[in-house]
């Protein structure tokens, strides 16, 4: 039975520079990188050295503690460079593309009639074990879990998010087999909630509970879906996928192949040409935006969760979007006072912005304040639409309080479910990167 | 704009890190940002960021208040002169304002200089940015007080309020009762002659025969006739502390603070629902045969406009940090704030307005109150998991 969910809370952001949604092909990278940085908590374990040769879904490295998950290549070509950090912590690993993209042949299987044990080695063997995470803490899954439900959300509401439907447009096959696949992996129901786009596209999916969500943003994050559709309790599992990811797990079993294809919506006002682009997951971005001036900020992701990248850096593992905004480091005079500069957008109404809901912001990097002790109470509600208190919830991740993080929900949310706390908190606070911390604490702590 | 940058960029240079004067920073921080707002960009998290910062929020606060200011000013030097006989034709706006503006600006005057002082040397001392929250206690101490308080009063309960109400329990944002309230709870107690009683409340009323300064409480708990009319109690002609005496110009702060949403609606409106009922069940007492006297029997809705339980609510019940947090607990305890701040004044004549120790009361309760909301969330989730298990089992 499906179930649908109407949010009323949240914030939908409207910025200047959306994609236009037509599919360009951007000239192929020459290097390709997977990020171990992306794999949160998971600690990777080389086995290939540089100069060795690689096809398309070769293994890079596995997670050190969790050896199921294998990182695989997303291209053919030669091991360049294995970029190491402070402490030889591995950041980057990269890949110098062959001009076409030879695969390694898994060989096809029939997901509907294979055996759960065979789904599930072909999806961990081929490195698509990476796009499985989990709930709670937002990371990589452990394949020795069994989920009490698979969650997908094709509900684009992030601001200047790639449009979710547009992403599995032409690979509704691959989606449907992704899908047949995935439902293998759990003795629950998977859940795919759309919207009213992304309807269109996939409302014939079979082996899928559908839920029609709508509402502003953060109804599209899979965290709030799950909120509202059956919640996380103490020592639950719940898997997530991304859209294009699954299409991938299905190419798998249609093809044998690891099609690590990646759309990209290029948006953002300082974006040149504002497309969607098909690429290779891990592409140099230099290859797609060029290269761009100091006082832009690419950002790899949407401009609420995303990372920092510098020009010449690699596209984020999981990221479908690349949001180019200007960089915000120039003083304001008299910034505080009520009423003036309405056109940086605010949620408070300290400024006139609300009174044109439908005004399109430019918005930059700038803090707009400096960082301040808790006053304000009640702006965090509004944009959270959970029932978690989330003022009091960060206070006890800052205090380290596990009992008081288990009462207050901590399994049931993520640092991307509180991007939009962050930005309309008063006080400027790091509130992902609390939250984040917070998470790693119960890893921890309790596991 | 550009030049004033420049300037302070180089009036700035000896402040930066590993220079002689890092340790004042804060304090030519919090005049640099005062000036500008800075150039820091985002490094973690959401890239871009709301406009609002704590200083558009206090700012506000401060914009709400100015009415109710500007209406004490003037109403200061009209409660004196309009006795005198030379005034006996009526009092030109501009002598009353000037009379109260000459009392009033040295008050906050000094409640800045102290309260900023204390402010800037903890900043410096504990190494953290100058807190914004100051701008608005400095401004409401000083409207809180009687017109004719002496300086040095106002300087010693600004003390007590920032060191004892505040930065004993680690500053802005954590402490525990309303920085203003405990300044004015603090001259309350020590120096009662100066804080109630018959002639504190006009200014010289003390110095001159002919002048009459009883507020309307007080002449209702000595049992006196009450000679205003209800119009004077809500355009504020009436003796009282500074600004606590215009119901419309409270009102107008009260709108500007809920339509930026600075303020809690919540706590306003449920604070004067709590006020209305207990001055209705009062109100009520003859009908049960019980008959009461001239304060339980004075009209609920005159309750609301007379002495300082529209400024108490409005201004100080709204105060996040020693409010209720939760949307619920925000009902709970501006119901209670009000509730008890007309009980008080009834049943205490000693204390003719009992909204400051109904709010300092409640502000002790806040965190109980959100205490058992919040316990109720986290029930909720402990009874979800409860039957998540009992299904797991029965499956089994």
């Amino acid at each position: 039975m499906s179930k649908d969910i109407r949010i009323k809370r949240g914030l939908t952001l409207r910025l200047e520079g959306e994609a236009e949604k037509e599919l360009v092909k951007a000239p192929r990278s020459k290097t390709y990188a997977i990020k171990p940085p992306d794999f949160h908590t998971h600690v990777p374990k080389m086995v290939v050295k540089e100069g060795a040769k690689l096809l398309a879904g070769d293994e890079l490295f596995y997670s050190k503690y969790t050896d199921e998950i294998r990182f695989t290549s997303p291209v053919s070509g030669v091991l360049k460079e294995i970029k190491r950090g402070d402490k030889r912590k591995i950041l980057e690993v990269i890949i110098e593309a062959d001009a076409d993209i030879a695969y390694r042949d898994f060989g096809k299987l029939d997901a509907a009639k294979a055996d759960v044990k065979d789904v599930k080695e072909r999806i961990y063997e081929s490195g698509c074990g990476a796009f499985i995470n989990q709930r709670p803490y937002d990371i990589v899954a452990d394949p020795k879990d069994t989920p009490k439900a698979i969650f997908i959300s094709a509900v684009t509401t992030a601001p200047l998010a790639a449009s979710k439907g547009f992403l599995v447009k032409d690979k509704i096959a691959a989606f449907q087999e992704g899908i047949t696949a995935l439902a293998k992996l759990t003795p629950g129901k998977v859940h795919l909630c759309v919207d009213e786009e992304s309807a269109q596209y996939l409302k014939d999916i079979k082996g899928v509970e559908l839920h029609h969500v709508k509402g502003p943003h953060p109804a599209g994050n899979v965290g709030v879906q799950i909120h509202k559709i059956d919640p996380i309790n103490r020592g639950e599992r719940v898997w997530t996928v991304g859209v294009e990811d699954v299409a991938i797990i299905g190419n798998i079993f249609l093809t044998g192949q690891y099609r690590a294809e990646r759309t990209v919506a290029v948006t953002g006002s300082e974006a040149k040409d504002r497309n969607y682009y098909q690429v290779q997951i891990g592409a140099n971005i230099e290859d797609i935006i060029g290269s761009v001036s100091e006082d832009v900020r690419i950002i790899s992701g949407n401009v609420l969760t995303g990372t920092k990248l510098s020009n010449g850096q690699y596209l984020g593992f999981y990221d479908n979007e690349l949001s180019l905004i200007p960089e915000g480091n120039k003083y304001r005079m008299f910034g505080w006072l009520p009423f003036t500069y309405n056109n940086i957008h605010s949620n408070s109404r300290t400024s006139l912005s609300w009174l044109f809901p439908n005004k399109k912001y430019t918005p930059t990097t700038n803090l707009h304040g400096e960082e301040r002790a808790l006053v304000v109470t009640g702006e965090m509600e509004e944009v959270l639409p959970m029932d978690v208190y989330p003022m009091q919830l960060i206070k006890a991740c800052m205090a380290g309080d596990i009992e008081k993080m288990e009462n207050l929900g901590i399994y049931e949310v993520a640092p991307e479910d509180f991007a939009l706390v962050e930005y309309v908190n008063t006080s400027k606070l790091e509130v992902q990167e609390v939250i984040r911390l917070g998470l790693d604490l119960m890893i921890t702590e309790i596991g | 704009m550009e030049w004033i940058r420049q300037r302070l960029d180089k009036i700035k240079q000896p402040f930066q890190k590993g220079k002689k004067l890092e340790k004042y920073a804060p304090a030519i921080n919090a005049l640099d940002t005062f000036l500008f707002t800075p150039n820091h960009t985002t490094q973690k998290g959401a890239h871009i960021r709301d406009a609002v910062d704590l200083k558009r929020t206090m700012i506000t606060v401060v914009l709400a208040l100015v009415p109710a200011l500007i209406f004490g000013m003037w109403n200061g030097g009209y409660q004196y002169l309009h006795q005198l006989p030379e005034y006996a034709d009526g009092v030109p706006f501009f002598d009353a304002f000037w009379h109260g503006a000459l009392k009033i600006i040295p008050m906050i005057a000094v409640s800045y200089a102290v309260g900023l002082g204390i402010e800037f040397a903890f900043a410096i001392f504990r190494g953290h940015e100058v807190n914004e929250g100051y701008l608005v206690t400095g401004l409401l101490i000083p409207m809180i007080m009687p017109i004719d308080i002496p300086l040095w009063m106002v300087a010693l309960s600004v003390v007590f309020a920032v060191l004892i109400g505040k930065e004993a329990f680690g500053g802005t944002g954590m402490n525990i009762l309303n920085p203003a309230l405990t300044a004015r709870a603090f001259a309350f107690f020590a120096y009662p002659t100066y804080m109630s009683g018959n002639t504190v409340w006009v200014s010289n009323a003390a110095e001159v025969d002919a002048v009459s300064g009883e507020t309307i409480l007080g002449s209702l708990a000595s049992g006196n006739e009450v000679g205003y009319s209800a119009m004077h109690m809500f355009s504020g002609q009436i003796p009282g502390s500074i600004a606590e005496t215009s119901a419309i110009c409270i009102l107008a702060g009260a709108l500007i603070l809920v339509l930026t949403k600075v303020g809690s609606w919540r706590i306003i409106l449920s604070a004067f629902i709590g006020a209305a009922i207990m001055g209705l069940i009062f109100n009520s007492l003859p009908s049960i045969g019980v008959e009461g006297n001239a304060l339980t029997n004075f009209p609920w809705y005159l309750h609301l406009i007379v002495g300082g339980l529209a400024f108490g609510i409005v201004f100080m019940a709204t105060d996040p940090v020693s409010a209720a947090q939760t949307a619920r607990g925000k009902w709970i305890y501006g119901f209670l704030i009000g509730f008890l701040s007309v009980m008080i004044r009834i049943f205490n004549p000693a204390y003719p307005e009992g909204v400051m120790l109904g709010i300092l009361l409640m502000n002790v309760f806040a965190p109980t109150i959100d205490h058992y909301v919040i316990e109720a969330n986290v029930k909720r989730r402990k009874k979800r998991l409860e039957k998540a298990n009992t299904q797991v089992e029965t499956a089994v």
